[in-house]
């Protein structure tokens, strides 16, 4: 197997202060391989999103370790995490956090933006993204004229656009119907075809099990179980989510 | 170009209601420095009008005198003193003090007279709108400037008055000649002056002293000072500081104009900071995700300079047209708000440095928040 592109090991999270201090995860490891679509599965509060952020350079371990790529993310100041982040990490957000006074095209573009190219070539790469992802006629369209479906896809072109080695998304799906859940979903798998890139998301949803690689489950900040070969699992992971 | 203008810009223009108080703030805060510096400006050149107008490299001035009009008399000896400095080449007397004027209808109004020798070229009016400097040497003679025209009730060459119930006539009338004390000043012969103010023939109220050529001035000033005893040797610009310390510095008047403009600055500061702050806050789920899509502060930065950029850009340029507005309204009245290219770049300066300042506020606000923020929304 290809070395991982993100990993945590024995990764600890204590999250809030005082009274309400609270360990989110409870000695993590976990590794997210290039050309896989993970699922990271589990009940609510039990720590996806803390795991989502620590391994996307969000959060940096109270203990234990995060590597991305081969940088380890102990003791980074927040500068440095925004570069980890920039260099390879790509974001897709429940409710897409688009810029509302920005063209789809210009939101795309804005990633490649905050990492200082902003040439005609970095337009051209805007644009090819948007086509990828199947709106190439919505270039110049804001987010409030665009659907939820379309909104989506806009963010993914935004997150992959900058090459990044790991695209984490948080229940990506949660706020579209069937129907755009899986166009969103096809594209996030077709992605993670590239050898080279990991993508990981979180998930409620049992009707996107199909498109992944492997699902892991969490309960309670600790991982509970793993499975490859999804369609067996699928019956399985309905249950545990008790929808 | 980068998207970071785009972005300041339409946070800017996404809420006009935001947008026009932080103008108003602004606009509101230039002008009025705009007004206390250019009233600060106008009354230092006002102080200093007679020093500035004054063609000599040396004043001997009565012991302790503060401002050009604070003149007690000099002795004729000092004249003779100074005569014999070595470097010297004159001292020509200037008699000034104030007397009154009667109009042929019977209105009275205090004046304030300047007399030098007609011949010389110490202290003449300046500005000449009418008539001619020949002139002041006829009897009676005397120029008066325009702005008083109501206060003298004379407007025309030829017109006639009494100062110090002698007979006078207008031979020549200039313009912009004021007096801060609102005095208006006469300007006229030098004996003549003795005699409308009562000064006997053998006193001065300065001496406008002309060095030899290639002599030092302030050497010359050195020897002087050591010879004469009852009186103060000061080079033009030892004599204007002097005035302009007096009158901004010793009378509290500049002190209110500085405060006046400190305020101003400070309150254009509050409302700006309010507002880009206030701007920002309701942006912060966006830059949050600038954050989490990996920025780095300095792109976030950017963004809100640009805001407070833009915001001062815009500002300044209202700020300007109200400011050319109250020069051209003030421009005929006692205190004119003047304004010079100098002023308007301090001014613009100061709207981009307050306007940066505002910014702070907001960029702490956003450096503060934590991107993980994105995921809960
Ligand atoms: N700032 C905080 N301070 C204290 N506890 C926190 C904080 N943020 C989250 N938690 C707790 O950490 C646990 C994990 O939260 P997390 O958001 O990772 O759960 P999740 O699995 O994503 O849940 P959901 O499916 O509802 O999104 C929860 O029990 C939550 O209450
Ligand atoms: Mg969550």
């Amino acid at each position: 197997m290809t070395a991982p592109v993100i990993e945590a090991i024995d990764a600890v999270m204590f999250l809030g202060r005082g009274a309400s201090r609270f360990e989110a995860l409870k000695s993590v490891s976990v590794a997210i391989a290039g050309g896989e679509l993970t699922l990271l599965m589990g009940p609510s509060g039990s720590g996806k999103t803390t795991l989502l952020s620590m391994l996307g350079c969000m959060l940096t371990p109270s203990s234990g370790t995060v590597r991305v790529r081969d940088h380890s993310t102990a003791g980074a100041k927040p500068e440095e995490l925004a570069k980890l982040r920039r260099d390879h990490i790509g974001f897709v957000f429940q409710s897409y956090h688009l810029f509302p006074t920005l063209t789809a095209i210009d939101n795309v573009r804005l990633a490649l933006d905050v990492r200082s190219e902003n040439s005609e070539q970095a337009k051209q790469k805007a644009s090819d993204a948007l086509a990828m992802v199947g709106l190439a006629h919505k270039a110049k369209s804001y987010p409030r004229e665009l659907s939820s479906g379309q909104q989506q896809r806009v963010a993914i072109a935004r997150a992959v656009i900058g090459n990044p080695s790991t695209i984490l998304a948080d229940e990506p799906t949660a706020a579209l119907d069937a129907e755009n859940g899986r166009i969103v979903m096809s594209m996030l798998a077709r992605i993670a075809q590239d050898p080279t890139r990991g993508v990981l998301v979180v998930t409620h949803d049992p009707r996107i099990v199909p498109f992944a690689d492997r699902v892991v489950y969490i309960e309670d900040g600790r991982i509970v179980g793993e499975e490859r070969g999804v369609a067996d699992f699928k019956h399985e992971a309905m249950q545990s989510q008790g929808s | 170009m980068s998207l970071a203008y785009k972005l300041a810009f339409r946070n800017l223009f996404h809420d006009r209601l935001r947008l026009i108080a932080t103008v108003i703030g602004i606009v509101f805060s230039i002008v009025l420095v705009t007004i206390q510096l250019g009233l600060y400006v106008s009354f230092q050149r006002m102080v200093t009008v007679m020093i500035d107008h004054t063609k000599a490299d040396l004043w001997i001035v009565p012991r302790g005198s503060k401002f050009f009009e604070d003149s007690a008399l000099l002795d004729e000896h000092e004249r003779f003193r100074a005569l014999s400095v070595d470097g010297v080449a004159e001292a020509v007397p200037v008699v000034i003090g104030f007397a009154s004027w009667r109009a042929p209808s019977g209105g009275t109004a205090p004046v304030f007279i300047i007399g030098s020798d007609t011949r010389d070229e110490g202290l003449r009016p300046w500005n000449l709108i009418a008539g001619s400097l020949e002139s002041l040497a006829v009897p009676g003679a005397v120029a008066i400037d325009r702005s008083y025209f109501d206060r003298l009730e004379a407007s025309r060459i030829g017109e006639r008055a009494e100062i110090s119930d002698q007979r006078v006539e207008v031979v020549a009338i200039t313009s912009g000649i004021r007096s801060f004390t609102t005095t208006p000043y006469v300007f006229t012969s030098l004996d003549r002056a003795r005699s409308f103010t009562g000064t006997a023939a053998n006193k001065g109220s300065y001496f406008l002293v002309r060095v030899l050529q290639g002599a030092n001035v302030t050497d010359v000033r050195d020897r002087m000072r050591a010879r004469l005893t009852n009186a103060e040797v000061l080079t033009p610009d030892e004599f204007r500081r002097r005035s302009t310390n007096f009158w901004l510095f010793g009378t509290g008047a500049g002190a209110a104009l500085f405060t006046g403009a400190v305020l101003a600055m400070i309150v254009g500061t509050a409302i700006v900071a309010q507002t880009l702050y206030s701007s920002t806050k309701d942006h912060l789920h966006e830059f949050a995700t600038l954050r989490a899509i990996g920025s780095s502060g300095a792109y976030i930065h950017k963004v809100i300079i640009i805001q407070a950029l833009l915001s001062a850009a815009i500002g300044f340029c209202i700020a300007a047209g109200f400011g050319w507005l109250v020069v051209k309204i003030t421009a005929d009245t006692a205190l004119p708000v003047v304004m010079t290219l100098p002023m308007t770049a301090i001014l613009l300066l100061l709207t981009v440095v307050m306007c940066v300042l505002s910014a702070a506020l907001a960029i702490v606000k956003v450096m503060r928040i934590d991107p993980v923020i994105v995921f809960t929304r």
